[in-house]
């Protein structure tokens, strides 16, 4: 189907689009499009006004920085794909973009879109889960910096305001030692993942795991941050350990693929990623 | 017209000038407006690669972009893409040497996608995996993708693929 009809707007700069959103009645926020306009195509968004980010510099900037890489809201994946320092500051941000869509879609994508959506199905914010990635939120009232644990509140549902957008997020950077590894599992390469897996560990010197954080995608409405701190101190990940970790868990299901798969998939996921991670590090600490 | 909004842009090289309803995609744009109908239209909602052209050279789903945003940039569709003469790219003449068509109505998008990807190698031989997972968003009813992939190992393969 095609969009409906609403009215555009295309402010170049952020204080514009914020009295823009405040202002107008029924309004939304275009980034790169790439959910939302199957959104309007198949009508399941029909807003009046639709306020297009795209021509607001300030929103698209990539930096390293003191604590990681910021990224601006309108930072297309694909050039964060492609930076080689994001790939050094914050290997599990890279490893993550590699499974967001298709190369058509990251051209376009944005990091602040694909976060604000919240898609079970999508990757961003698995990986910002698992990192507890700052989000930066602007609005006519002033900005706050959010925790992404406080910003995912549940399905495509985070905590902004309806006159609020998110300016930016900083993603910490991977301590020394760290190894990484973003799972997933679909049907096809580059589909929406059903079930997915981020997690990062760091290594002690004697090589038993000092720290570690794991989030899963696809089995509740928000990504899931699970606690495996009692992997602190172990060399290895036993074997049967995922299936441990989500004895009891609530888990979302649908008719393709209901709760009892899901939480098989992540179970395994959850080994092979804290494997897969731990390797690593190891090889990256040469112990 | 309910949004009607000016735009200026390039289209295979030519500038444009229209004024286009806010609401409509780039697809409908070059087929209804500019008579381009080489884009085709399939899922319209960014999954089946059938509209994918080539925004400043880098791919793009046709329908997942409005007209309005085009404007100021350069588009690049299937009737860019052969000489002025005729002549087919050589992506057109490899889908063609290999059967990586039947209907057609694919085959834009793919052309589109081998381009960008010829780009993005920069002259590095590229593996079969790497070559299907490129053409992993341009969805094919016809030809089982094989003569696809093989017109694409043909052009950008590494000679010690994999054969299947």
């Amino acid at each position: 189907m095609k969009a409906p009809a609403f009215t555009y707007h295309a402010p170049t700069q952020l204080k514009d689009a914020l009295q823009l959103l405040a202002d107008l009645p029924n309004a939304r926020v275009l980034a790169g499009g790439q959910s939302l306009m199957p959104m309007l195509n198949l009508r399941v968004a029909g807003p009046d006004h639709l306020i297009d980010l795209g021509h607001i510099e300030e929103l698209k900037a990539l930096q390293s920085v003191e604590g990681g890489v910021l990224t601006g809201s309108m930072c297309t994946q694909r050039r964060v794909e492609r930076s080689p320092e994001v790939g050094e500051i914050c290997p599990l941000l890279r490893d993550a973009i590699r499974h967001v869509g298709h190369q058509q879609t990251r051209n376009r994508g944005t990091i602040g879109g694909s976060v604000s959506h919240l898609d079970p199905g999508a990757e961003l914010p698995v990986a910002a889960a698992a990192l507890n990635a700052t989000i930066t939120i602007a609005s006519l009232r002033g900005e706050r910096i959010v925790p992404f644990s406080d910003f995912a509140q549940g399905y495509l549902t985070s905590c902004l305001e309806p006159d609020e957008i998110v300016k930016q997020i900083l993603w910490p950077k991977a301590p020394k030692g760290a190894g990484t590894a973003f799972l997933e599992f679909n049907r096809r390469p580059a589909d929406f993942a059903v079930v997915s897996v981020a997690t990062q560990i760091v290594l002690e010197d004697d090589g038993t795991i000092a720290q570690s954080s794991l989030a899963l995608g696809g089995v509740q409405g928000a990504p899931l941050v699970l606690d495996i701190s009692g992997l602190s101190g172990a060399r290895t990940v036993h074997e049967g350990f995922g299936e441990d970790l989500l004895r009891g868990l609530d888990c979302d299901g649908d008719e393709l693929y209901p709760a009892e798969f899901r939480l098989e998939i992540a179970s395994v996921l959850i080994g092979r990623a804290l494997s897969k991670a731990l390797a690593q590090a190891r090889s990256v600490a040469h112990v | 017209m309910f949004d009607p909004r000016p735009i200026k842009l390039t289209v295979n090289g030519r500038a444009i000038e229209a004024v286009v309803d806010s609401r409509m995609n780039l697809a409908d744009f070059l087929r209804r407006d500019l008579k381009l109908t080489g884009t085709h239209l399939g899922c319209e909602h960014g999954v089946c690669g059938a509209c994918t052209i080539l925004v400043d050279g880098a791919s793009a789903r046709g329908c997942l972009m409005l007209a309005v945003q085009a404007d100021g940039h350069a588009i690049t569709t299937i009737e860019g893409v052969a000489s002025a003469d005729g002549t087919l790219h050589r992506v057109q003449e490899a889908l063609s040497r290999h059967h990586g068509l039947q209907c057609g109505y694919c085959t834009p998008g793919v052309v589109m996608t081998l381009l960008e990807l010829d780009q993005d190698r920069e002259g590095r031989a590229l593996s079969e995996d790497e070559i299907r997972e490129a053409l992993s968003g341009n969805l094919c009813r016809c030809t089982g993708y094989q003569g696809i992939v093989d017109a694409a190992m043909e052009l950008f393969g590494s000679q010690h693929s994999s054969q299947t």
